[in-house]
């Protein structure tokens, strides 16, 4: 039978702590990069532009349809051999999982926004509101209502592909766990620990977001 | 009549795809006049109506209410967003699904044309929306959201929201056809006040005897075209054209109006 140390991992503590700060800045940076490229995800493939929904099109498909892993070392290996741009590690993993989030983040928002009943639209067209006024008056607070659970579910998922980034030698939790693990012959300790440390946060948010949106269901 | 008419829509032509919805339609109505259409569904009737409105945009003719003009078809460039928006203000429409908006209260929903399309200031626009709640007998839902309200009553605040407007003239596209019985009353003794106050309308509806009481003209579509039209009571008595009978044939067209409406 395995015997437990957990204690162990008491040496470690800032090394997990430094991880843990990374992860947790990268996954808002991430979060709220991903969130303006399925802004344009979303508005792009509704356009009236043709040349505009092609390209929405094209960058959700292109980052939905590809692993994240595979896009992680792609833009840190290949783009400075086919471009000529260098990127630093942070540079090249922070940009690849905006996309990545984003292309999600479009379906998600245009799904919202499609799902607005097409009379709202109409009713503020009759009143003789702009597209513009419209949506931002009738069928954005009443579509965002309809993407929370599904923008935060991304961003849960969001937060966990942050540890694909140690790949790149991002010193996040998952790459500072290897660290301590390889230093401390302590494996299990260390990985139940990161995995204890990732639910740890993420409970009581979902927590939290859960009461939100009772809050917010509360006209309908 | 054209020198005097509100709405005058001359030569209009619409098709969605390869079905021709209005062929060569020509309407007038006076100022201050209420018409009536009818006729069996898909006859083009609220299409018709919602090129009135420009929320279709027809493919051929011309649309003219009050002073604004558009003409459509072959040269003519479509009008702008910000054209539209402008045209619209000056039109209020009632749907048969009521469209409020669910995340507005009734009060925040008459305010709402005013405040973002009139750039009316708050206070004032709420002195508005409570005048226009009070005239439709809502006064007391004013905080209310639309999802606590009965059919009824949410077709009333619709109809508050589009006057808060000031509308030249109004629009009611099947404003009763979504509602319990007995909750069609309450919608038309409205529209029939309006009528008896000057407004300009024009009214699809399926509500035969209300349309030989409170419409002054009548038009019988079918198939995209103008059948008949006329005088209402006189289309509803006496139909001249076959097809026209064989349709008010499934209604009745006279006796008492639903209830509600002898009460105001």
């Amino acid at each position: 039978m395995y015997q437990w140390d957990f204690g162990i991992l008491w040496t470690y503590r800032w090394l997990f702590l430094n991880g843990l700060g990374v992860t947790v800045g990268f996954t808002v940076v991430i979060v709220v990069c991903g969130l303006l490229f399925g802004l344009f995800g979303a508005f792009g493939t509704l356009s009236r532009f043709r040349a505009l929904r092609l390209l929405a099109l094209t960058f959700i498909e292109a980052f939905r349809c590809t692993p994240i892993l595979v896009q992680l070392i792609w833009f840190y290996y290949a783009l400075p051999i086919l471009a000529g741009v260098e990127m630093t590690p942070i540079t090249a993993s922070a940009l690849a999982l905006s996309l990545y989030g984003g292309s999600f983040y479009s379906e998600i928002i245009r799904g919202g926004i499609i799902s607005i009943d097409r009379g709202q639209s109409e009713a503020g067209a009759a009143l003789g509101m702009t597209p513009i006024q419209t949506m931002r008056r009738i069928v954005l607070p009443q579509a965002i209502k309809r993407m929370i659970p599904a923008l935060m579910n991304q961003s849960i998922i969001q937060f966990k592909n942050t540890s694909l980034v140690s790949v790149l030698a991002v010193p996040d939790l998952v790459y500072q766990s290897q660290v301590a693990a390889h230093d401390s012959y302590r494996p299990l300790e260390t990985y139940t620990a990161v995995a204890v440390a990732y639910a740890a946060i993420l409970i009581p948010l979902t927590i939290l977001v859960r009461r939100g949106e009772k809050r917010l269901a509360v006209s309908e | 009549m054209s020198q005097t008419s509100k709405i005058e829509i001359r030569s209009l032509r619409k098709s969605f795809g390869s079905n021709e919805v209005l062929k060569n339609i020509n309407l007038d109505v006076a100022k201050g006049g209420v018409v009536a259409l009818i006729g069996p569904s898909g006859s083009g009737k609220s299409t018709l109506l919602r090129c009135i409105n420009l929320l279709v945009v027809p493919d051929g003719g011309s649309v003219r209410v009050g002073d604004t003009r558009f003409a459509f078809g072959d040269g003519s460039k479509l009008p702008d967003v910000k054209t539209l928006a402008k045209f619209r203000a000056t039109t209020g429409m009632v749907f048969q699904h009521f469209n409020l908006f669910p995340h507005m209260t009734t009060l925040e929903n008459v305010m709402e044309g005013p405040v973002t399309v009139r750039r009316m200031a708050k206070a004032d626009a709420e002195t508005l929306a409570r005048a226009q709640l009070a005239k439709v007998g809502l006064a007391e839902k004013a905080d209310q959201y639309p999802a606590t309200l009965s059919g009824g009553q949410k077709q009333r605040v619709a109809i508050a929201r589009a006057l808060a407007m000031e509308p030249d003239v109004m629009l009611f596209d099947e404003a009763t056809s979504a509602l319990d019985p007995e909750l069609v009353g309450e919608v038309l003794s409205v529209i029939q006040q309006l009528a008896s106050e000057g407004m300009t309308m024009v009214i699809v509806t399926h509500e035969i005897a209300f349309a030989r009481e409170v419409a002054d003209r009548l038009i019988f579509m079918r198939d995209g075209v103008v059948v008949e039209e006329g005088p209402a009571r006189q289309v509803i008595d006496n139909p001249q054209e076959a097809a026209t009978r064989a349709f008010l044939s499934h209604f009745h067209r006279t006796g008492a109006l639903p209830p509600a409406t002898t009460a105001s």
